[in-house]
């Protein structure tokens, strides 16, 4: 780790620390989400940019955790252990989906979790009996902690920043462990991977069921966020919309996630002013990062930078060649 | 009996249309080894280039329909290959994948913004006439839309199986290195298909819109129906994409009449699954020899 | 003369200031201007612009202009919460907005966080029975229509045995359980129960069930563009039985859509431009002649939601929210006296409306009122 990468480190966590001082209620709620979603979509990094598999079910799993927290904290059950079963059942379903469709490869995963993710909406709206039905769950608590109560909009905001960070620091542990490394190796060549011993589908379901849970996670803490969970908020448009944060933001690179929530969450904020047409400047932008830099932006940072100080590249090292 | 008769002649005339829109799925993933996940807005589009050819610049009927053709062509052929999907492909799956959801959120959002937020009424090509068919309820034009689909989807396949510049296509998606190789243009051929499905996108725009119709959002629902009908017919057979079509388009009907019209959604989601860990390259599918 | 420029520029900046401070009456609307409530919510933020620019034109609210704010709610109700926020914080008075019931049931409770009143398009039964001061109807909810369509069915048609047709919304399912326990206590019969998908295209399952259910009329419960695919599937398929719906099914935007097989199609309906008053008359051609469209139900409520802020603020005679959301409980405003209103109507303590009703049919593509039903 560079001076430069720690110092850089440094900044990000005070710029957490005092965003939200002197903000109105609105300001910290919209980080607040940024967050969340940063959380879910660092999930889906480590299925889509560590282990190369799309998935399509990343807000089903948000759902399956906003759910589970709303229905048990609602019960009076402390938000600790609620999160726990959040993250728990994300994580065993996560398991038991990428099974079957893992043991075909290409982009079977992306087909079963498109269709899971439109089978869970569907039960979250029909069992009403459970979920509320169309209709929600309106009312969840905010979790105290002793003398800390999360019930206003900036304690909320704190308490958000601590799990994101948790969140944050157990995915860089795990990926320098020599477990990440082997999926680093996955990801750039797996065929080598393979023949060296790795189980490339056990790593990638690994992969897949850990980034669900971090989905479960992320429902978990929007639950008692909003007060409110619909079945109509986890529908296969907010799948697509976390897949466009990975990949817009920069999928593979560790902070690649945060950056694309960010755009995601607050762009239509700050395109507000061009009324009915922020979605089409959105889309447009979209494209042309798309075009211009298929990496994202952090890609694109990277080449700027790297178009800066000339590097010697040795051409029989490059990653991905194609077989 | 009747009953029964109702709902497989309804499913059919449906999912004609979604086979349709599920052909160019699979053409684009051929081509371009791409989902297209703005093909239900490909669809809906076409409608509105007639609605405007017709409101705007007072064109008749079939001048509209003849404009919106080319429109087509144009722009969710050649465009949306020359712009988007070139410039990307080099890059592998994944960008292209969003672009293409960045570029359906584009078309709606455009026509939402250009055009109307509301459905609009669109004109029929086809006289509306009810015949009674053993006691089922079928229309002139649901008749007439079957015709068409099959028609163009027939004419497709023959047009690749036997004409020369099929062969080349079909070379083209099999293996575009072997078939550069052995000389055959990758670049043309890769267009055709996209013109091709720029084609089929209008016609199954004019079909479909006199009776579900013209509203910005219609390729949400559409795009999905097309999507599963190509997996769960076969992603690699243009007639997969037809058997896919007509039978989501039965079982959805089915579904909704004899199991629940709750869960009518799920289940062809349940058999997307189903074919996946049973039959992976699709009912009419031929395996593909790639792993990696 | 740059000086005289900088010094035009800060005198500007110090009025628009002084202005800003004192002058302005600051209302906010969140409505549905994307996504799949687009078509609802920008119909709705229309009526509002108009009668915010009348009321403009005619000197504002206690003299001072109002200033209104638009926020797109994005028709999901996680942003209209936010967005109501927002638009608190940004200093409005009073609300506006949103028409999805399931945006409102949300957004409303930090309205009444707040102690700000909310003026709402939505119908669900639940929004007024939560026991919340701050939010108001602009029109009656789906729940108060429901006995005047039972006794219709009931009476007039003499029916015993009904189906329904209903959108698996929070839109649909509102109206669909009140609906259902409002007939069977009437000793109707529901044979077909047939709910549908938001955006669904294909009716023929849904109009065929009913069709071999031996109902004898359908009541329809469906958005805009469903209800029009709904009608032409019954029409193909020779479903003859009396359709009867709400203030949807007989809008003008349906019989646009279904054409001839909207005729017949008998509607209860709170806001229907084709009510014999001059008023309504008048604000429908305003309406058409501004914005190149014919106004309906939601234009109507959007227009009387602002027009009712003018009004109850000018009794209390100050900008409070706390007095204006009091004063509307238990208002009765007489539309000769309060013409924004278009039509005669009060607010109990709950924020629930009255006001009279009317059984329309649709006839060679037009709508006609066939009778009018006191308040309840």
């Amino acid at each position: 780790m560079t001076a430069l990468r720690i110092l850089f480190l440094f900044a990000f966590g005070i710029a957490l620390f005092i965003a939200p001082m002197g903000q109105g209620n609105y300001i910290i709620y919209v980080l607040c989400s940024w967050l969340i979603f940063s959380i879910s979509a660092m999930g889906l990094n480590l299925t889509l940019g560590y282990a190369g598999q799309i998935s399509l079910a990343q807000a089903a799993f948000m759902g399956i955790g906003a759910y589970i927290t709303a229905l048990l904290t609602m019960a009076g059950v402390h938000w600790i252990f609620a999160v726990f079963c959040s993250i728990s059942a994300s994580f065993v379903i996560g398991l038991a989906l990428g099974y079957p469709a893992l043991r075909v490869q290409h982009h079977f995963l992306a087909f079963v979790t498109l269709a899971f993710n439109t089978l869970v909406f569907l039960v979250l709206r029909n069992e009403d009996w459970l979920t509320g039905g169309s209709l929600g769950l309106v009312g969840i608590p905010r979790p105290e902690f002793g003398p800390f109560n999360t019930m206003m909009q900036l304690p909320f905001y704190y308490f958000v920043v601590v799990c994101f960070l948790i969140t944050a620091a157990a995915m860089a542990w795990m990926l320098h462990s020599p477990w990440g490394r082997a999926f680093k190796a996955l990801r750039e060549n797996p065929i080598r991977a393979n023949s060296l011993g790795l189980n490339t589908t056990r790593m990638t379901l690994l992969a897949f069921a850990i980034g669900s849970a971090m989905g479960g996670l992320a429902g978990a803490l929007q639950a008692p966020l909003v007060q409110f969970i619909e079945p109509g908020s986890f529908t296969l448009i907010l799948s697509l919309k976390i897949l466009l944060m990975v990949i817009v933001g920069g999928s593979g690179y560790f902070f690649g996630p945060i950056l694309g929530a960010g755009l995601v969450v607050l762009l239509p904020e700050m395109l507000r002013f061009t009324d009915g047409y922020y979605l089409i400047i959105y889309a447009l932008l979209v494209l042309v990062v798309m075009i211009f830099s298929p990496q994202g932006l952090i890609g694109l940072g990277q080449k700027l930078l790297a178009s800066f100080k000339p590097q010697e590249e040795r051409g029989d090292l490059k990653q991905g060649a194609q077989l | 009996m009747a009953e029964l008769l109702q709902i497989l002649v309804s499913g059919l005339s449906a999912g004609a249309i979604y086979a349709l829109a599920a052909v160019g799925f699979t053409l684009l993933w051929q081509a371009s080894q791409t989902i297209n996940f703005a093909q239900g807005e490909f669809v809906m589009l076409p409608a509105f280039f007639v609605l405007a050819g017709m409101t705007i610049f007072g064109l008749p009927l079939w001048a509209a329909i003849l404009t919106a053709m080319v429109l087509s062509l144009l722009i969710l052929g050649a465009m949306f290959k020359k712009l988007i999907v070139e410039p990307m492909l080099p890059h592998g799956t994944l960008p292209l994948v969003i672009a293409t959801i960045a570029l359906g959120l584009l078309m709606k959002e455009s026509v939402k913004e250009f055009y109307s937020a509301q459905g609009q009424p669109f004109p029929t090509l086809f006289p509306q006439h009810v015949l009674d068919f053993f006691g089922a309820s079928i229309s002139v034009q649901d008749i007439c839309n079957l015709i068409v689909a099959f028609a163009a989807i027939i004419s497709l396949q023959l047009f690749l199986g036997r004409t020369r510049t099929g062969r080349a296509m079909q070379a083209t998606a099999q293996d575009p290195r072997v078939a550069e190789i052995l000389g055959v243009d990758v670049k043309r051929m890769v267009m055709y298909t996209f013109l091709i499905n720029g084609a089929l996108a209008a016609i199954a725009s004019i079909l479909i819109s006199p009776v579900y119709l013209a509203k910005f959002s219609n390729g949400e629902t559409l795009g999905m129906i097309a999507f599963i009908a190509a997996i769960v017919g076969g992603f690699n057979q243009i007639k997969g994409a037809l058997v896919g079509g007509l039978l989501i388009g039965v079982i959805d009907n089915v579904a909704a009449v004899y199991i629940s019209a709750e869960y009518r959604a799920a289940i062809p989601l349940i058999l997307l699954i189903v074919i996946i860990m049973v039959r992976p390259q699709g009912i009419m599918g031929t395996s593909e020899g790639r792993t990696v | 003369m740059k000086r005289t420029y900088l010094a035009g520029v800060s005198l500007t900046a110090l009025l628009m200031a002084g202005g800003a401070v004192a002058e302005t009456v600051k209302i906010a609307n969140i409505s549905e201007l994307s996504g799949p409530g687009a078509a609802a919510g920008t119909v709705w933020a229309h009526g509002v612009e108009l009668a915010v620019d009348e009321i403009n034109e005619h000197g504002g609210i206690l003299g001072m202009p109002v200033e209104m704010k638009e926020y797109d709610s994005q028709t999901d109700p996680q942003v209209s919460r936010a967005l109501v926020q927002k638009a608190i914080d940004e200093g409005a008075f009073a609300l506006l907005g949103t028409v999805y019931s399931s945006s409102t049931v949300v957004n409303m409770l930090v309205a009444q966080m707040n102690g700000i009143p909310q003026f709402t398009a939505s119908e669900a039964p639940s929004i007024t029975s939560k026991g919340n001061p701050y939010i108001f109807r602009t029109n009656w909810g789906a729940q108060k229509g429901m006995p005047k369509i039972g006794s219709y069915l009931k009476d007039q048609l003499g029916v015993s045995k009904v189906a329904i047709a209903w959108a698996n919304t929070e839109f649909g399912k509102g109206g669909h359980d009140s609906f259902v326990s409002i007939v069977e206590d009437m000793g109707l019969d529901v044979v077909a129960d047939i709910p549908s998908e938001q955006g669904q295209a294909d009716f023929s399952a849904d109009v065929l069930k009913i069709k071999n259910s031996d109902a004898e009329a359908v009541f329809i419960y469906l958005t805009q563009e469903e209800a029009a695919r709904f009608l032409m599937e019954a029409t193909k398929q020779g479903l003859d039985i009396p359709k009867i719906g709400d203030s949807v099914l007989t809008s003008e935007k349906v019989i646009d859509l279904a054409g001839a097989a909207a005729n017949g199609a008998k509607g209860h309906v709170a806001l229907t431009i084709a009510a014999d008053e001059p008023r309504v008359q008048e604000f429908a051609d305003k309406f058409s002649e501004r914005f190149g469209y014919s106004p309906d139900y939601n234009a109507m409520k959007g227009y009387i939601g602002a027009y009712t802020i003018k009004y109850g603020t000018e009794m209390v005679g100050e900008v409070n929210s706390q007095k204006l959301a009091d004063v509307v409980h238990g208002l009765c405003l007489d539309a000769d006296e309060y013409p924004g209103v278009l039509i005669d109507m009060c607010w109990d303590d709950t924020g629930e409306v009255s006001r009279e009703s009317y059984m329309v049919e649709v006839v060679d593509g037009r709508e006609q009122v066939s009778e009018v039903l006191p308040a309840n």
